[in-house]
């Protein structure tokens, strides 16, 4: 089938290879590719470089240990403020941290995206990013300004994870929320992307759910599509669903505590996403 | 006010008075507070002294009314997400309100971790967007529990930059760099001293110099003149209690 990506997770995350650098769309924890994370978690890939604003997509990760570097300038729950796992990691030295602004994380990835080897901000100047960052370089402004700047170097990625609320089959991508977040630049920074969708759609029914800049993520950057229906749990999804805060409180209850996590993880991550979504919704119907 | 009337003002509210004075003059920029009180604050200023303020839903609109805390806003003005907020903080028509889990007396701010980075003794957030702030539009920061755990002399990471450090980092760093001003559960500080550390503006009616002092983990000059916090108008206490927070939760976040 011409321009046919359908694939399923499993799939998906089976054309990675472990030591990969790996950036994850969504922002803390909204919109995070949770089914593509969870098919990472049952498959072996380990040792990876993980670019992410970071969210529940970087705990669990850290949790199972696969990640060998990671590069952030923060991980949330949002709701809970703090990630239980990516303490943990943190305080255990298990975890190499390339840190860095906000701001920083966005021009490396448009510099990715724009295959220029860094650019030029203003953010990082004075503050312990440079300190904590130590190949970080500084250029000087070839005009009369003659302003020193941070040289961001880009952030390539061999594969970006996102979720989006349609896509076709060919890797057009819409989002439907508030705020499209970074995931048009993840897939452009990013050698192969895959992007995993709450439905699969005719490309003559996106016009129908929003308007034209909906339309984020265009196929030529695009390897694979993956339909994933509440494939963001439990991070938000709107308009499709908003966070799932008493299974979000559960995850951080049980994370910061060893046997708890293990009878989590146990109950929920143990299976495939069919179980997963069995176990949740069996979990939904305990606080009823 | 006089001094009968003012006795039912809680501490809460002279926090986001304060807060709110931040705001004064700002003129047509984005408010971004970080906490219950600054976020009433905002609010507050919106409704009285600098109506040009823009707000944000705490996720990707403007408001274009003024929801009290914890409802949901009627009317969105315009567009910000994240991408766009940043673009709104390097072009400098913003004032934020951070937090500080470490403030130092040059304005150094950390959020990320506490203890030797390699290995934090606690891990917290991350930088996120304090060193962005700082750089490219006026920063202030709110700080609910005045403790010498908080404003410490040297934090353990440079998140947010203080005077020193970015008068270190040369004239593009301190283009745009300006910490306006720090409100506490104690008091309201600034740094407009000669060497830019830290000074006492005014503390909140019911504080002591020496409990400044003492809940500051660095020498601080509390002169003895200093003055107190102004009073909320009748008009900004009723806004305060019956239209920005009417259920109290700046209550909660600095306990009476």
């Amino acid at each position: 089938m011409t321009g046919g990506k359908l694939m399923t997770a499993d799939e998906a995350v089976g054309r990675l290879e472990s030591g990969m650098t790996v950036g994850i769309g969504g922002w803390g924890s909204r919109r995070k590719p949770m089914a593509l994370v969870r098919a990472l978690l049952r498959s072996d890939l380990t040792d990876l470089t993980v670019v992410s604003y970071g969210g529940p997509d970087v705990g669990l990760l850290a949790a199972a240990g696969r990640i060998a570097k990671l590069v952030t300038a923060f991980v949330t729950l949002d709701s809970v403020p703090l990630e239980p796992h990516f303490r943990a990691a943190r305080q255990r030295g298990r975890l190499e941290l390339t840190e860095l602004d906000e701001a920083m994380l966005m021009w490396g990835l448009t510099a990715a995206a724009h295959r220029l080897p860094f650019l030029p901000v203003r953010a990082g100047l004075g503050s312990d990013v440079m300190t904590v960052n130590p190949h970080l370089r500084t250029v000087t402004s070839p005009y009369a300004d003659g302003e020193e700047l941070v040289a961001v170097p880009a952030l390539t990625l061999d594969a970006a994870l996102v979720h989006l609320n349609r896509a076709d089959a060919r890797g057009n991508a819409q989002y439907l929320g508030p705020d499209p977040y970074f995931d048009d630049l993840f897939c452009e920074a990013a050698r192969e992307a895959y992007v995993s969708c709450e439905r699969v759609v005719d490309s003559a029914e996106f016009a129908s759910a929003g308007g034209p800049q909906t339309l984020l993520i265009a196929r030529t950057c695009v390897t694979g599509v993956v339909e994933a229906p509440g494939g963001a749990h439990f991070t938000s999804c709107a308009p499709d669903y908003d966070r799932d805060e008493a299974f979000q409180a559960a995850y951080a209850k049980a994370a910061a505590d060893p046997a708890a996590w293990r009878e989590f993880a146990s109950r929920f991550l143990s299976g495939d996403e069919d179980d997963y979504r069995a176990a949740v919704a069996a979990f939904a119907g305990e606080g009823a | 006010m006089s001094e009968d009337a003012a006795k039912g003002v809680t501490r809460a509210e002279y926090c986001v008075v304060a807060c709110a004075e931040a705001w004064r003059d700002a003129g047509e920029v984005l408010v971004a507070p970080m906490g219950l009180v600054p976020t009433a604050g905002a609010r507050l200023a919106k409704l009285t002294f600098s109506p040009d303020l823009l707000l944000t839903d705490g996720e990707a609109m403007l408001m274009g009314d003024v929801p009290a805390l914890g409802a949901a806003s009627k009317v969105s003005e315009g567009w910000l997400p994240y991408r766009r907020h940043l673009a709104l903080v390097t072009g400098g028509r913003r004032h934020v309100m951070m937090g500080a889990s470490q403030l130092d007396r040059h304005g150094n701010q950390n959020i990320s971790c506490i203890g030797d980075w390699k290995r934090p003794g606690r891990q917290l957030l991350g930088v996120r967007g304090a060193p962005v702030n700082t750089l490219n539009n006026p920063t202030s920061y709110w700080i609910p529990r005045h403790s010498p755990r908080v404003l410490v002399a040297r934090v353990d990471m440079v998140c947010g930059v203080g005077y020193d450090r970015v008068a270190a980092a040369g004239p593009s760093a301190t283009r745009f760099h300006h910490v306006r001003r720090v409100v506490t559960d104690l008091a309201v500080l600034d740094f407009e001293t000669p060497d830019r550390t830290m000074r006492v503006r005014s503390l909140h009616p019911g504080v002591t110099p020496a409990e400044l002092r003492e809940a500051t983990g660095f020498p601080l000059a509390v002169p003895d003149d200093v003055p107190h916090t102004r009073e909320p108008t009748p008009r900004e206490l009723r806004l305060i209690r019956e239209v920005v927070d009417p259920a109290g939760l700046r209550e909660r976040e600095v306990p009476r």
